[in-house]
């Protein structure tokens, strides 16, 4: 803010008070013309009306809101750049009624995340609040039955990208995860994508064009095995996915694959380690775990 | 027209004047009256308190029969517990006060403030307990008056002491309603109470020491908009409490068995009883006034002095308008009143059935947002919902999910099967519907979630989604 419109808004306070005070004064005795001073010499379509005084600690009221305006001013934020005396702000009320959350709920967080994995994953209530902290965060993109959604991973099969054990679920969550397929459209040119393809689906023993597959193979070893494997059951350690199962996470008929080949794939698994804390991220990690593992009640 | 004042303070006539839109409060001091009214008052006033104070402790199933849990958001009612989105049935509840006052406003007046209201009950007990320590009407002036004495501080204190008791009983049993009054006395005698619980104890210690032992009937006549709206629903047939100006007037002094009709007089004897009986301070005699409450005071003290004076009673009384001007006697029947009592009774009728038809249970199925849909690995077409379950009842529940709707979608997870819940716990359910996209023919249908209690088949309640396929295929 400006100092011209800090002082601007002060001058409007200032007025205003001002003209409150000067406005209380001045409606609090009124001139009557009728003889006598019985009525207030209001006169409409012949009704007049009596003078029925309000209390006079109706009046200190009034000057009370004038009082509390003075102390409001003097203590919170609204005289233009003037911070108040308390220096209360409204995200400063955010943060620490976020503290005194954390403060109520760190001793239950420190309690589960001191559990190992395997066993928290048994616990039922640990599994409703990981579910509730599922159902804020992360249902957003793989839905609230976890069970994804095109480009993002369904978490409640056995099929895992980076690794399905309980101790790697709770460092994807952590540390996030990027899913890079390059795009090997200008390289292969369009008749060399769609051998691919066919090469890629018949792994899975999909109904493909055989002599395009098997054209399409060497060039599979020679450009794709080296992340997904010679065999294309891929490699966890780089987050490559194995072609030889019917899970897809973009799309599994021709046309879909060949775009996938062609302009190539950016996953991207956003790291939680700062926005949840790794107590959470713990409970997280043992509710998706046990998706999967059904030793859930 | 004030009595009690006797200086004369009406200024010069002649020339404009100066008016004060605010004056000084003049202090009532009330002299106290018997006869019918002021005993049904006492049965009435002495009802509502006991009332007020018993039913924190009265006991339903081993629990506190009337809680309103505020941080808990449970509201328990005998047998129901109600929820916030319950509140509905405090707008019919309202609804049907406010028929109620309407509807008896137009027969009989103000009655609710003269006999019911918590503003009249209190202020009717402040000014008991003054009485009794500081002694009738007379003697409470000559203390006002009086310099201060070792008496006086000792009657003043006395009277405050009592106040300040009454004030804080009534305090802690409002409290008592919020937060469980047997724990809540507990706790004040061994000084344990929460900063919030002592707050709100005192917060309401305060306002009814204030309002019934400073601010008495400012509170009727400057604060409650009831009683400054209420003469709207008053016609000529209204019963209100009227002085009889053609049998009293002209007013005058006489000895006791002289001939009124004599000397020229009417039946009034100019007493100021009247005046002086009258909580808000007015002159029933000047007719019908808003500050009036009907506390019907004024007609115990003017059938006692009547009484005295061998005439007959009822010179102030119970009457109406049209009654009072023509002699005709009292028409009750009217349009406006049968509108309200029609009204009233729809209220009355409607709310005890949705009341007695409300299943303690509540479904809410909420799609979820960031697909409409998707297609599983093996082709078929999924939906994922969130479903929301609340036990409502006082018991245990165990529930179960079915599904109506098209017999292609069916539930293809739902983790756990069944559940169990206390009573007042909630759960978000994770629920996934499939259909083979064969025998889908559009892209929209309409499905209800049923979650059905297993072991009563009344309880069971249902929540309308919408299973979505692609458009075409």
């Amino acid at each position: 803010m400006s100092n011209f419109w800090s002082c601007y808004i002060i001058a409007i306070v200032a007025l205003n008070i001002g003209l409150c005070l000067w406005l209380l004064n001045w409606t609090c005795k009124i001139s009557s013309d009728e003889k006598g001073g019985e009525t207030t010499g209001h006169s409409f379509d012949g009704i007049t009306e009596y003078n029925n005084p309000l209390p006079r600690w109706w009046l200190w009221l009034f000057y009370l809101t004038i009082a509390f305006g003075l102390c409001y001013l003097t203590l919170y934020p609204g005289l233009g750049k003037y911070p108040g005396y308390l220096h209360w702000t409204s995200h400063g009320a955010h943060d620490q009624e976020q503290m005194e959350y954390e403060k109520q709920y760190a001793p239950m967080y420190a309690a589960y995340y001191a559990v190992p994995l395997e066993k928290l994953a048994k616990d039922s209530s640990a599994l409703q609040v990981g579910n509730h902290l599922f159902e804020i965060n992360c249902a957003a993109c793989h839905g609230s039955d976890a069970r994804g959604a095109r480009g993002f991973p369904n978490l409640t099969d056995k099929d895992w990208l980076h690794g399905g054990s309980p101790q790697q679920i709770e460092e994807t969550i952590l540390n996030g995860r990027d899913g890079q397929m390059p795009a090997w459209g200008p390289i292969l040119g369009e008749q060399g994508v769609k051998e691919v393809a066919n090469y890629a689906l018949s792994l899975s023993d999909r109904k493909v064009d055989p002599a395009l597959a098997t054209v399409g193979k060497p060039r599979f070893a020679a450009m794709c095995a080296a992340c997904h494997g010679g065999d294309g059951k891929g490699n966890q350690a780089i987050g490559a996915p194995n072609l030889t199962d019917t899970i897809w996470l973009y799309g599994g008929d021709e046309a879909t694959v060949i775009k996938t080949i062609t302009f190539g794939r950016n996953g991207h698994m956003p790291a939680w380690k700062d926005t949840l804390g790794p107590e959470r991220v713990h409970l997280l990690a043992a509710y998706v775990w046990s998706l999967s593992n059904s030793a859930s009640p | 027209m004030n009595k009690i004042a006797s200086t004369d303070i009406s200024p010069p006539p002649g020339g404009p004047v100066t008016l004060d839109l605010y004056a000084q409060r003049q202090k009532i001091q009330v002299r106290s009256v018997s006869g019918f009214f002021q005993n049904i008052r006492v049965v009435t006033i002495w009802g509502m308190l006991t009332v007020f104070m018993a039913l924190p402790w009265m006991t339903w199933k081993g629990r506190q029969a009337l809680l309103f849990d505020l941080p808990g958001r449970h509201f328990y009612l005998f047998g129901w517990t109600f929820q916030p989105q319950d509140f509905i049935y405090l707008s019919w509840l309202l609804a049907i006060g406010a028929f109620s006052l309407f509807a008896l406003t137009v027969v009989a007046g103000r009655v609710y403030c003269g006999y019911v209201c918590p503003q009249t009950v209190w202020t009717k007990i402040f000014i008991w307990i003054e009485k009794f320590t500081e002694g009738e009407r007379n003697a409470r002036l000559r203390l006002d008056r009086s310099p201060l004495t070792i008496n006086k501080v000792l009657r003043r204190s006395m009277k405050h002491a009592g106040w300040m008791a009454v004030a804080l009983a009534t305090g802690i049993t409002f409290i008592g309603y919020f937060s469980p009054v047997r724990e809540l006395y507990g706790d004040l005698w061994h000084l344990r109470l929460g900063f919030w619980q002592v707050f709100w104890v005192l917060f309401f210690t305060a306002t009814t020491y204030l309002n019934a032992g400073w601010m008495r009937e400012q509170v009727c006549m400057f604060m409650c908009p009831y009683g400054r709206f209420q003469s709207v629903m008053f016609d000529r047939d209204t019963l209100i409490i009227s002085y009889d100006a053609k049998r009293g007037d002209p007013r005058g002094s006489r000895k006791r068995g002289s001939d009124p009709h004599a000397l020229g007089l009417g039946d009034c004897i100019d007493c100021d009883m009247c005046v002086q009986v009258c909580p808000t301070g007015i002159d029933i005699r000047d007719g019908l006034q808003f500050q009036c409450i009907q506390c019907a005071a004024c007609i115990d003290a003017c059938d006692g002095i009547m009484r005295q004076m061998g005439y007959d009673k009822g010179m102030v009384r119970y009457t109406s308008e049209n009654t009072l001007e023509t002699g005709q006697p009292l028409h009750v029947l009217r349009p406006r009143l049968l509108g309200y009592v029609a009204v009233l009774s729809l209220l009355c009728g409607l709310f005890l059935y949705s009341l007695a038809g409300r299943i303690p249970l509540t479904v809410e199925a909420i799609h979820d947002r960031n697909q409409l849909y998707r297609e599983s690995n093996d082709g078929t077409i999924e939906n994922s919902y969130l479903l929301k379950v609340m036990n409502e009842s006082q018991q245990m529940q165990r529930y179960s999910l079915s599904l109506e709707g098209d017999k292609a979608i069916h539930v293809e997870a739902m983790t756990p099967p069944s559940f169990s819940l206390r009573p007042g716990e909630m759960v978000s359910l994770p629920v996934t519907l499939e259909a083979d996209p064969g025998y889908l023919a559009d892209s929209h249908y309409s499905i209800r979630f049923v979650i059905a209690e297993m072991n009563d088949t009344n309880v069971k309640q249902a929540a309308a989604g919408s299973f979505l396929a692609p458009a075409s295929r």
